[in-house]
Order: C-alpha cells, then sequence, then structure tokens
C-alpha cells in the first residue's frame, strides 16, 4: 500500500473507530428486567417476546453458555444486571445455588412441577424437561437395547456415539452415580471406554453419525431428533428414537429451569418472579411442548404429538437437586479414560 | 556499542548513532498504561487461583493430565507454527518479489482465511472427511486459519527491503535459494519470528477447532473445567501455565532475536525489487498458490455453500443481517483503532530500546494472549463490575476487551515496521530538536505506517470474529456477526448460519483487498 493512501485513510479510520462506541453509546431507557438465557436465542426467543407483553415491561435477554453464563453470574456478584437466570441443565442452577445466590421462591410457584424437577433448597425449578434417549440406526443396530449397560457388550464396540464433554452427558453419568452408586459407575465407563465408542461434541453430531450410518446407536437428548427431522423433513431421517425402559439409567429426565438472583433489587425481583410463573403457566409450557419439543412440565400441557407421555416413559427416579456432584463425574470420567 | 553485528554473515551491520539510552517519558508513559491494562487479567487470575491458598491451586496444576494436556497444547502450537512459516513465507515472497501472475489476486485471497473462525474451518474438514479428528485434524485447521499471520507482516516487510543486498549478493555468484537464505530470510526475521509468536499463542488458546476435533489441549481442559465444576479456581490455576508459557516464548524469541539491524540507511527511500523470474517454477508456484487458497478458503466457502442448499431453516433476514453486519464493522473498526494506538508506544519502545523496561512492556502486552477467551473475558466481568460499573456490558469496555485480547497482534506489527525504519533518522531529527512526539509523528510513523496499517487491519479483522469475551461483554441485545453464528450453530440450524459465516469472510476481504491490492 503506497504510503500517502495509508495516510489518507488512517485518519479517517482512526477517527471512525473511536467515534463509533461514543455514537452508538445512546443506550436506550433502562430494563425492567434483565434476563441470563444458556437456552439457545433461536428457541426461546419469540417465548420471551410474548413474555415482555405479559409483562407489560421493558424486558432484555443476554444470551450465552448456561455453564458461562453462571461464571459470569458468580464474578458479576449482588452487582448483577440479572433478575433471572434461565438455563439449559439443572447443573448451573444447582452450581448457584450451592453458592448462594439464589432467592428461594415461593412455594406457590413451586408447586406447579413436581417436587423431582426443581431444587432442593426451592430456589430454582424446572421448567420443562428433556429425556436422555437412544438413537439407532434400524439398519445396523437392529433392535435397540433397552438398558445402557448392554451398550459395554462385543456386538456394540465401535459402534456407539457419545458426547464425553456435554452437559447432558455427563448428568446422565451423575444420575448413574446416584442410583447405581460410584464403584458399579466406573466399572460400567472403563467398559464403555474399552468398547471403543466414537467421541463427539454435541448431541447434533451424534445424530448426525447415526443417520448416517457412521455408528449404530448414540446417547442424546430427545428433542435433537425433532428438531432434525424439522431442519430436513421427518421422512429423510434415517434414524430413529428409543426410549430406555425400567427406570434405566439412560433415561433420566433432566430439565431446563429458572432460579432468580438475590443480586436483583425489589422491583426486578417482582418481574422475575413473574416472569417464573409466566413460564410455567398454559402459554410457555404449550410453547416448550409444541415448539422446543420438550417436555412440559406444568399447567397441565400434553407433549408434541409423537411423544410419549411423560409418565409413561418409565424414567429412573431421581433427584435432580442431586445431580450437582459433577466434580466427582469429572473425575470419574477423567479415571475411565473418557475425557 | 557503536556496531551492532549480526549473526548471520548475509546481514549487514547498521551503524546506532544512538546510545542505547533511556526509554523517554513520552513513550514511556503511554506504552507502560497500555501495559497495565493487558496485564489485567493477571491480577484476576491471580485473585481466583490462590483462593484456596496457593496449595490448592498447586496441586491442581502439577496432576499427570495437566501435563499431559500441556504436552498436547506444546506438541500442536510447534507443528503449526512451523506449518504456518513455511505457507506464510513462501506465499509472501512469491507474490511480492516474482513474476507470478496475479500476484495481487493472490495476495488478498491468503489474507481471506484470517475471517474464517477456526470452528468453521474445522466444521468443513469433518464434514468432509471425518476420520480427521484429533491432532491431524486440529493442526490442519489451525494452520489454515492462522498462517496469515507470518504471511501479512512478511510480505509488508518484503515490501520495504532494499533488493540492493540480495542483488550484491547475486553478483558475488550466490544462487537464487542461498541469496534468498542468506540475505533475505533474515531481514524477514523480526516479521517472522513475531507472526510465528502470535500463531503459537492462538493455538494455546483456540478452543473452537480443538473442540470440533476432539483434540485435548490445555485449553479444552480450562473449558471443561468451567464447565464441570463452576469453581473457577482450577480454571485460573491452570491458566497461569499458559501465562507462564507465553512469556517463556516471548523472552525466548527477544533473545534469539539478534542484535541485527535490519533498516537500510542510504540515501533516497528503498527502491521496489526487480520480480524474480520464476521460469520453469512458474507452473508449481501457481499450484501452490491455487492449492492453498483451494484449502483455506474455497474449501470454508463451498462448506457455506453446502449448508444454504441443505435443510430449510435458511430464513435469510437481509435487516438482520444489515444490522448484525453493521454492529461488528462498528465495534470491530472500534477495537482494531483502540488497539492500534496502545500498540505503538509498546512496539516502538520495543523496536528501538534494549533493557528491562522494554523487555518487561512487550512481555506485558503478551501475557494474556495465550488465554482462553472466556478467562480473558470474565476477568473483565470481575473489574467492570468493581470499578467501571457504569461502562460494564457497554461498548467502550467490549473495545477495551478487544484491546487487551489483540494489543500482541498491532504489537508485532508495528515492532516489525518500526525496525525496518532507519533508526539514523530519527537521531537526525532529535539532533536538530524535534521533540520524541515530533519524531515518532514525522519520522517513525510515517516510515512504518505500511506495516501498522497491516497490523491494524489484522487486528480489525480477528476482532470480527472473536466470540467468548464478545459473548458476555456485549450490550444486552446487540449481536455480532460472530455471536449469530453461535447462535445458530448451536441449534444446528448450519443453513440459517450460512449467511453470517460468509458476510464476516467477505467483510474481511475489505481490510484484506487493500492490503494485498499495492504491489511494489
Amino acid at each position: 500500500m503506497r504510503r500517502s493512501s495509508v495516510r489518507r485513510l488512517a485518519l479517517p479510520a482512526l477517527a471512525l473507530g473511536l467515534l463509533a462506541p461514543a455514537l452508538a453509546a445512546c443506550s436506550d431507557e433502562p430494563a425492567d428486567l434483565v434476563i441470563y438465557s444458556g437456552r439457545n436465542e433461536d428457541l426461546v426467543e419469540p417465548l420471551l417476546e410474548k413474555l415482555e407483553k405479559e409483562l407489560d415491561a421493558n424486558v432484555e435477554v443476554r444470551y450465552g453458555d448456561s455453564a458461562e453464563l453462571a461464571a459470569q453470574i458468580l464474578e458479576e456478584g449482588d452487582k448483577t444486571e440479572a433478575g433471572l437466570f434461565f438455563s439449559q441443565d439443572a447443573g448451573a442452577l444447582g452450581a448457584l445455588s450451592k453458592e448462594g445466590v439464589l432467592t428461594p421462591l415461593p412455594q406457590p410457584t413451586l408447586d406447579k412441577v413436581e417436587e423431582a424437577y426443581r431444587g432442593g433448597e426451592g430456589d430454582w425449578v424446572g421448567v420443562s424437561g428433556r429425556v436422555r434417549v437412544l438413537a439407532y440406526h434400524p439398519g445396523k443396530a437392529g433392535t435397540p437395547p433397552d438398558s445402557v449397560h448392554e451398550l459395554t457388550g462385543p456386538e456394540w464396540k465401535g459402534k456407539v456415539g457419545f458426547a464425553p464433554n456435554n452437559a447432558s452427558f455427563q448428568a446422565f453419568v451423575t444420575g448413574m452415580r446416584v442410583l447405581e452408586g460410584d464403584d458399579a459407575t466406573l466399572e460400567w465407563l472403563k467398559g464403555f471406554k474399552a468398547n471403543s465408542p466414537k467421541t463427539y461434541e454435541s448431541n447434533t453430531d451424534i445424530l448426525e453419525a447415526v443417520d448416517s450410518g457412521e455408528v449404530s446407536a448414540g446417547l442424546i437428548n430427545h428433542y435433537y431428533w425433532y428438531e432434525k427431522a424439522a431442519e430436513e423433513g421427518e421422512d429423510k431421517l434415517t434414524a430413529k428414537l428409543h426410549f430406555l425402559p425400567g427406570g434405566d439409567p439412560g433415561g433420566l429426565v433432566n430439565v431446563a429451569g429458572v432460579g432468580l438472583l438475590k443480586g436483583a433489587d425489589t422491583k426486578e425481583a417482582d418481574y422475575a418472579q413473574r416472569a417464573a410463573d409466566f413460564l410455567l403457566g398454559e402459554q410457555a409450557q404449550t410453547y416448550f411442548a409444541e415448539e422446543t419439543k420438550e417436555y412440559p412440565l406444568a399447567a397441565g400441557v400434553a407433549p408434541a404429538e409423537g411423544l410419549p407421555a411423560l409418565d409413561s416413559l418409565e424414567a429412573p427416579e431421581i433427584n435432580l437437586g442431586e445431580l450437582d456432584s459433577l466434580k466427582e463425574t469429572l473425575a470419574m470420567l477423567q479415571e475411565a479414560g473418557l475425557v | 556499542m557503536g556496531v551492532s553485528v549480526g549473526k548471520d554473515p548475509g546481514t549487514r551491520p547498521v551503524p546506532r548513532l544512538r546510545p542505547p539510552g533511556r526509554v523517554p517519558w513520552a513513550l514511556a508513559l503511554p506504552a507502560a498504561l497500555a501495559a497495565a491494562f493487558a496485564l489485567l487479567p493477571l491480577v484476576y487470575l491471580g485473585v481466583r487461583a490462590l483462593e484456596h491458598g496457593p496449595g490448592y491451586a498447586w496441586n491442581i496444576v502439577t496432576t499427570e493430565r495437566a501435563a499431559q494436556l500441556l504436552g498436547h497444547s506444546v506438541a500442536l502450537a510447534a507443528v503449526v507454527v512451523t506449518a504456518c512459516l513455511v505457507l506464510g513465507i513462501s506465499l509472501a515472497w512469491l507474490t511480492t518479489r516474482t513474476n507470478l501472475p496475479w500476484a495481487r489476486g493472490w495476495a488478498v485471497l491468503v489474507t481471506l482465511p484470517l475471517a474464517v473462525p477456526s470452528y468453521v474451518a474445522a466444521f468443513a474438514w469433518l464434514s468432509a472427511v471425518p476420520e480427521l479428528s484429533g491432532f491431524t485434524g486440529s493442526a490442519l485447521s489451525l494452520t489454515l486459519v492462522s498462517f496469515p499471520y507470518v504471511h501479512l507482516p512478511v510480505a509488508a516487510a518484503l515490501r520495504r527491503t532494499d533488493p540492493a543486498q540480495e542483488e550484491a549478493a547475486r553478483s558475488l555468484g550466490l544462487g537464487p535459494l542461498r541469496t534468498f537464505r542468506r540475505v533475505t530470510l533474515p531481514q524477514l526475521r523480526p516479521a517472522a519470528a513475531g507472526g510465528a509468536v502470535l500463531v503459537a499463542l492462538y493455538v494455546l488458546s483456540d478452543f473452537g477447532a480443538v473442540s470440533l476435533m476432539q483434540y485435548d489441549t490445555f485449553t479444552r481442559g480450562i473449558y471443561t473445567s468451567y464447565r464441570a465444576s463452576f469453581d473457577r479456581t482450577p480454571a485460573a490455576a491452570l491458566s497461569v501455565v499458559l501465562v507462564v508459557l507465553t512469556v517463556a516464548l516471548v523472552a525466548t524469541e527477544a533473545r534469539t532475536r539478534g542484535r541485527a539491524g535490519y533498516a537500510r540507511t542510504g540515501t533516497g527511500t528503498a527502491r521496489p525489487a526487480d520480480p524474480a523470474p520464476l521460469g520453469k517454477w512458474l507452473a508449481p508456484a501457481l499450484g501452490w498458490c491455487a492449492a492453498v487458497t483451494a484449502a483455506a478458503v474455497a474449501f470454508p466457502l463451498a462448506t457455506l455453500g453446502y449448508w444454504l442448499a441443505v435443510g430449510n431453516s435458511a430464513t435469510w433476514d437481509p435487516a438482520r443481517l444489515t444490522e448484525t453486519a453493521t454492529a461488528t464493522l462498528g465495534v470491530a473498526a472500534a477495537g482494531a483503532a483502540l488497539t492500534t494506538v496502545l500498540a505503538l508506544p509498546i512496539g516502538v519502545i520495543a523496536a528501538r530500546h534494549r533493557g528491562r523496561t522494554a523487555h518487561l512492556l512487550e512481555q506485558a502486552a503478551y501475557a494474556g494472549h495465550a488465554l482462553p477467551g472466556i478467562t480473558i473475558a470474565l476477568s473483565l466481568v470481575f473489574f467492570a463490575v468493581r470499578y467501571a460499573h457504569p461502562l460494564y456490558q457497554e461498548l467502550p469496555l467490549l473495545v477495551g476487551a478487544y484491546a487487551v485480547l489483540f494489543l500482541p497482534v498491532a504489537v508485532a506489527a508495528t515492532r516489525a515496521a518500526v525496525l525496518q525504519a532507519p533508526p539514523l533518522l530519527e537521531d537526525v531529527a532529535r539532533s536538530l530538536g524535534r521533540g520524541p512526539w515530533r519524531v515518532l509523528r514525522e519520522i517513525t510513523v510515517p516510515l512504518a505506517a505500511p506495516g501498522v496499517a497491516a497490523g491494524a487491519a489484522l487486528t480489525f479483522v480477528v476482532c470480527m470474529k472473536e466470540l467468548p469475551a464478545t459473548l458476555l461483554l456485549r450490550p444486552t441485545g446487540m449481536d455480532t456477526l460472530a455471536t449469530r453464528l453461535w447462535t445458530e450453530t448451536g441449534t444446528a440450524s448450519y443453513a440459517a448460519a450460512a449467511p453470517y459465516a460468509a458476510a464476516l469472510i467477505l467483510l474481511a476481504a475489505i481490510p484484506s483487498y487493500l492490503l494485498g491490492r499495492h504491489r511494489t
């Protein structure tokens, strides 16, 4: 670049660069309620717009990764702008509860969902359920197994996909530890590892691999299959879902949920409280059923067509508040050589 | 002290008239401020890592697993740096010094990979060749997105080096290859080494490619630790190891920099080199450029095209795309401007002064650069809510975060550019009574302008694709192309993500075009 042109461009560029934030910093009116959402914008934005209308308030939403937002809330401490944390999994809510940054919810709000789907301290509540399932390729897997314990058998060697770094998978392992004890879980993990499963980064990648026949089966959350069906057309999907029966740990029901933050001022806390009630109300529960294909947990709303009813699932009986020992799970996954 | 002696017989020593005196206040003060700014994340790491006492932190970093992850990270960085040096230097030489057809076009094209987020590159390769995962796939995708870090400064240096020395070497009977090795290469050292350090730090801090490729590096371990325990201490303790590694790397680079001079002090300006005739090498040279462009640019773009073609979630929302692109351009321009301004004094000091102060300033600028984005983002959250609450989650803080994150990118470019400007001219100006500021403004900056501009353009591009800090620090409700891309890929809506990824690459083409357009 010729020096003259560099100099001609440099000053205006510099001025523009330094002025841009100043020009853009004309901030709008302050928000009545700030929500930190670990749930994806594409999935929940329409719902949160309804919420804004319902509350007749200025609601601002910051989207991010559930774990990272939880860490951010912990760094912010009592100075947090957030009134409500909308988490993709129970683990992050459990962690915030442990650190004591959540406010207890009123009993009527808690009572809208079954006890299994809320925090032990009564300071967070699940708003939608997601079930761990086995996705399988009918041509390659034949009859799918009814328990994750079968996946350590020789007929599955090299044929199972899983995502060791995915929060839902780790919650499943934590659930297994609660249900069957640490020794049995470690043994299963080692057997699973010895069977050379294929690792993927996300549920989406696993489903992709099952669908293409790269693996015969994969451990995922149920709604990914419905998302993919919506994206590509159900008739184009080869992969099928199998809900594991008999209280098998592989059929864990986990939740996305909300917690109210202590750092919020009285006015914002009031809005946050009303937001939590809205998310447990019929409109929002119907949205979870129809749009995100998750299981509604309140207001008597039925799940989307094609999904088995939640109480027909024979899911393991477990209190999600007990799923907060993620550190031990991770240590165990490392010991088994899976992460 | 009058003469500095190069290590390489091909490098002519340049007389240094100035005594290696103290750094003038006019430079030291702004440089110290910029460095202090860049050191904020380290203070935070100290606070968090020692929260449960030093023993606790020590136990975390001395596990067998930590050692294994570190080995992985170092091996990956070594391989990627080597590959980037080969790619970057060869392409820079071909596009600036030979009669390669469409040289300008190639120069623009091989800058574009910078705009490809590492996870997009990794995704593209994985979807085409699933067997690639692990070390090979990580090394491949990281090399293809980061070789412009070497290519750009080296090309800028090649444009400014005087061909006289090379011609002299040729007239003394050295062949073209030996001339390149013994005369040209030593002159490119500061630019290439600066680029190599940036590549190494980029690899150490990358999460996108290694997570998709399932290769367990140190940074991946840090992310896993955050997600698993929400206890920020282990992540901080592990991050400290990366800082130590960075400082060691930068110190090593500075020590091996040698004391050779890189500037010419003749009359007049540097004459552009006559392009070397490629002769029978023309076809292989073209093939090389084409292969790199295909792998690093065409291939990711083709993948985006495939995303668009597959699936029916492609809700083209031109209004939103435009709005997002505009916001991205704004914050990236501001980030590049602030970063360049902060980097100038540090870069000049690093080029012109030796001694403890200069070293410390340069190392401070680099110290945080290998840290995962999430760590730096959380450190800024920590400071902002405590000491700059009105700015928290406002644009100025985001722009400041870019400056902390990318200061080394601009410092490396500035230093390499200033090294090529003869210090003699500054000495003359000083002897005529000009103050340090005026010398900087009238002599150093104009002479170094092309290199500094290249650094600014580079910073602009990397700001555009930054994700972790942008997610945490952006004003609530604001989106950049990178955050939209993250949102859309989060629900596997690849078709909806494609326009944002394509816009990123196209916008990056603007500075690349400006940089690659001019051929001396």
